[in-house]
């Protein structure tokens, strides 16, 4: 398997605190080990609090390409959560994207304020439809805390990203990611968020 | 990550640039290595920290930037290589020593790497740290992507050790935040020995035979940088526009030239040293063009210094027309991204181009303007800086007579936001809002009836609040200071300071203690748990009438990420369903509405708060604040 264009354009998106940073480099890792030319981007600032977060990765075969993706350009989009799913196809979303969902929403703060509203899901889940070429979705968050801790969506979604062969990637390839460079945590939970998230995912049509 | 020390020449591993910078030291030989944290540097010491052992290295988080820039120095010269790292913030505070550095100069390879931080996303303000190179006559190098990060760090160690001087790298947030292929080379095998030289000390004093000194050493310098293979050109002999750009404008220029399929028609000249610049190849490369464009971020440093070379060479080059910061074609704030660079391109050459079908961006948009709510940042779930500042707007309140409180850099900084409920209303540099207060705290002489509060971090207090905290006792300033003990560097990614009993490469350390010094300093000090607002509110409203010179609160309580790390969680919390009254209680939604932890929710169809178990990290706050006690806690 290759990947289907070069470059290929990645977005994770979600909020702070979601894992976005680390789940795109265990993806990054996962693909230089098949001799890919990865760069990753990522816009965190003071993101640990609450704010919107992404990753944005490049996948060549030859060059290296730079950390950010230009306008319409996101060929993937993998977003933890759903409002920030349509925030990033709003700006790097053309006809051809495709979309792996979390459908589980992270309020603002603003809306837990009431001082605005979050949108109904169905709604955001219909434009992100009419967006995308093709719409993956499962509720990461929700698995992930059946597992024990809400940590592990990540983890989930990248299982999930793996079931819809899109990117060459591997379960082989996770584990042996997860035993070299980040031998602190812990293989199984890691294994089974991965393992659920391949088998809960599903298109939406 | 110790992909960092495999010694697999011709490897390539995937790293941020951050941890190449810090791999190419390695590959160096560098010895010591010194750092105060500070987004986007903090990895390049923080990578070295984790190997200094395996290493034989001495690595450190020194208290602020100055001290760290002389620890650095110190070991060049004694004859090993140094590196120091810092945010662009950071070099303000050590430029003191620099200025002089300069003029001594060094002996051992010393580099100094200083991170950017374009649009200050996570800073307090938007810098160039560039225009230090030229105030100090210093070699300036940046990079623009990972595996010349690495590599150029090994020739700036080179450089340095060649002309004597410390050399500057000059990376940006999308340089040292990002990550790519990086191809290893070997780690040597390096014993040198350190001595210093008494014979032959190191002062600027007297200046001018310095300053000359210093002058043939950069003349030197400008010969070094004509054959740098870090100056690359791409493109046709004659183009119709010639980019000049460095750093991360490198790649955005060659993306925008080939989407606008323009490579024929536009050249691009990456400068990979930058201060002091290769006069004959920028010369050779204005000749080529009658249309010059600059891309780089900040200020146009570039930009001005190749236009004063081409007003020494005008009467060879002809005329030119130059674009960038200064014409507008380029933002003058803000980073640069792929959108503005294609677009300075494209309106420049009148190149036409649709990034994606017209009609699908149109509905894009319109959809997100519909849906989408803004997303403001705000403290994580826990935090216990949500409940200080809860606790000082309360007291504020009781207290009636209009506070002011004063603040500076850390996670504490969002207290000028919603999150910390506008309480904090100055915010400027590391340590300000104590040095402000020695000065608010002298105008009651005047007749200001307004109370005085500074907030200040713990790795703050001691990277630059503790000679305020002198000043406010030697000159009987009358303030409140609180601190904000969270147990760590929280903003940067939880590095340890001298108050958390460990270093840098987690060894044990003493605590400095800083209810101790504070009192050393003359200070009443009290300390309290910001978890426990009733006793924090209450403490503070008496600190706040005593009125007699500095008093000091220490708000302990740990970082919520850090408690989450550690798996610490403190109680179990629940909303009680049929106690909270929603809508018709008298508290208007107090939880939700004003108090705003992430961990809650309100639940629209029941009209009624909700616990976000994917949120709550089980605080207990909220519990203390409902009005009602209809939030439950149970200790765990
Ligand atoms: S207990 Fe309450 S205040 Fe603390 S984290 Fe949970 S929701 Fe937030
Ligand atoms: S990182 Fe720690 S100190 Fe910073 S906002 Fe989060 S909980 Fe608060």
């Amino acid at each position: 398997m290759f990947i289907p264009k070069d470059p290929f354009n990645v977005i994770v998106g979600g909020v702070g605190g979601q894992g976005n940073v680390l789940a795109s480099q265990i993806l990054g890792e996962m693909l230089i080990i098949q001799g890919y030319v990865i760069t990753i981007g990522e816009t965190y600032g003071a993101s640990q609090r609450g704010g919107a977060v992404m990753s944005h990765l490049r996948i060549s075969a030859k060059d290296q390409f730079s950390p950010l993706i230009p306008e319409g350009k996101c060929d993937l989009l993998v977003a933890l959560e759903p409002v920030e799913g349509l925030r990033i196809l709003a700006h790097y979303g053309n006809p051809g994207v495709i979309t792996l969902l979390n459908l589980r929403p992270i309020h603002p703060i603003d809306v837990i304020s009431g001082d605005i509203v979050y949108p109904e899901l169905s709604q955001v889940i219909a434009k992100i439809k009419e967006l995308s070429r093709q719409v993956w979705a499962l509720n990461a968050t929700e698995v992930a805390l059946e597992i024990g801790d809400p940590i592990f969506s990540n983890i989930v979604m990248l299982g999930a990203l793996n079931a819809i062969e899109v990117l060459p990637i591997h379960r082989r390839g996770f584990e042996s990611v997860i035993v070299d460079l980040f031998p602190s945590r812990t293989l199984n939970e890691n294994l089974m968020a991965f393992d659920k998230g391949r088998e809960v995912v599903q298109k939406i049509h | 990550m110790k992909s960092i020390i495999q010694n697999i020449p011709g490897k390539t591993v995937l790293l941020m640039g951050n941890e190449a910078i810090a791999r190419g030291a390695l590959e160096a030989g560098v010895k010591v290595c010194a750092a105060y944290p500070g987004n986007p540097s903090s990895e390049i010491i923080g990578t070295l920290a984790q190997v200094a052992d395996e290493m034989g290295l001495h690595v450190e988080w020194s208290v602020n930037e100055k001290v760290a820039l002389e620890v650095a120095a110190a070991a060049s010269f004694a004859g090993l290589r140094g590196l120091c790292a810092m945010k662009q913030n950071g070099l303000n505070v050590a430029s003191d020593f620099l200025l002089n550095l300069n003029l001594t100069g060094c002996r051992g390879g010393l580099v100094l790497v200083v991170a950017d931080d374009p649009a200050g996303v996570s800073s307090s303000n938007e810098e160039d740290s560039r225009i230090f190179a030229k105030l100090g006559d210093l070699p300036l190098l940046e990079p623009a992507h990972f595996q010349e990060a690495k590599e150029m760090t090994t020739f700036a160690f080179e450089i340095s050790e060649q002309l004597g001087l410390p050399v500057l790298i000059r990376s940006v947030t999308r340089v040292s935040h990002a990550r790519g292929n990086v191809c290893l080379d070997e780690l040597p095998q390096s014993s040198h020995r350190p001595g210093f030289e008494t014979n032959r000390p190191l002062t600027a004093f007297p200046a001018l035979p310095h300053h000359k000194i210093l002058h043939e050493k950069f003349n030197r310098a400008k010969q070094i940088v004509e054959a740098s293979p870090f100056n690359i050109y791409r493109g046709p002999e004659k183009p119709e526009l010639m980019v000049f750009t460095c750093g991360s404008g490198w790649m955005y220029s060659l993306e925008a030239v080939i989407s606008l399929n323009a490579q024929d028609r536009v050249g691009i000249l990456k400068l990979g040293t930058t201060w002091p610049l290769p006069e004959n190849l920028v010369t050779q490369h204005l000749r080529q063009a009658d249309r010059i464009l600059f891309l780089e971020e900040v200020d146009p440093f570039l930009e001005n210094n190749v236009k004063e070379i081409y007003a020494q060479n005008c009467l060879t080059l002809g005329l030119k027309a130059f674009f960038g910061k200064t014409s507008g074609h380029v933002p003058d704030i803000g980073e640069l991204h792929p959108e503005n660079v294609l677009r300075a391109i494209q309106s420049i050459m009148n190149i036409s181009y649709e990034p994606r079908p017209s009609d699908y961006a149109a509905r894009a948009r319109e959809a997100a303007a519909e849906l989408i709510p803004d997303r403001a940042l705000g403290f994580c779930a826990g935090c216990p800086h949500r409940s200080t500042y809860w606790a000082i707007k309360v007291a504020l309140a009781l207290d009636g007579r209009d506070g002011i409180v004063l603040g500076d850099i850390g996670c504490y900084s969002l207290g000028i936001g919603p999150s910390g409920f506008g309480q904090m209303k100055t915010l400027h540099a590391m340590g300000s809002g104590t040095g402000l207060a020695c000065g608010f705290g002298q105008l009651n002489h005047f007749g200001l009836n307004q109370p005085v509060i500074a907030v200040c971090g713990d790795s703050t207090f001691y990277h630059a609040a503790m000679p305020a905290l002198a000043n406010a006792h030697y000159n009987g300033a009358n303030f409140l200071l609180l601190l904000l003990d969270n147990s760590a560097t929280a903003m940067t990614g939880f590095q340890p300071h001298p108050g958390t009993g460990e270093t840098a490469t987690g060894k044990e350390a003493p605590v400095i203690d800083l209810k101790a010094i504070c009192e050393v300093f003359g200070a009443r000090v009290e300390v309290v748990d910001p978890f426990d607002v009733e006793a924090t509110v209450k403490t503070l409203l008496n600190l706040l009438q005593d009125e007699k010179g500095v008093r000091v609160l220490i708000l302990k309580r740990e970082c919520a990420l850090l408690s989450a790390k550690h798996q610490r969680r403190l109680f179990r919390v629940e909303v009680d369903q049929k106690r909270c009254l929603g809508e018709t209680c008298g508290c208007n939604r107090l939880c939700t509405r004003l108090f705003k932890c992430p961990g809650l929710m309100w639940d629209k169809s029941a009209g009624k708060a909700r616990i976000d178990e994917a949120i709550c990290t089980g605080c207990g706050v909220c519990a203390e604040i409902c009005p009602a006690s209809a939030i439950r806690k149970e200790k765990i």
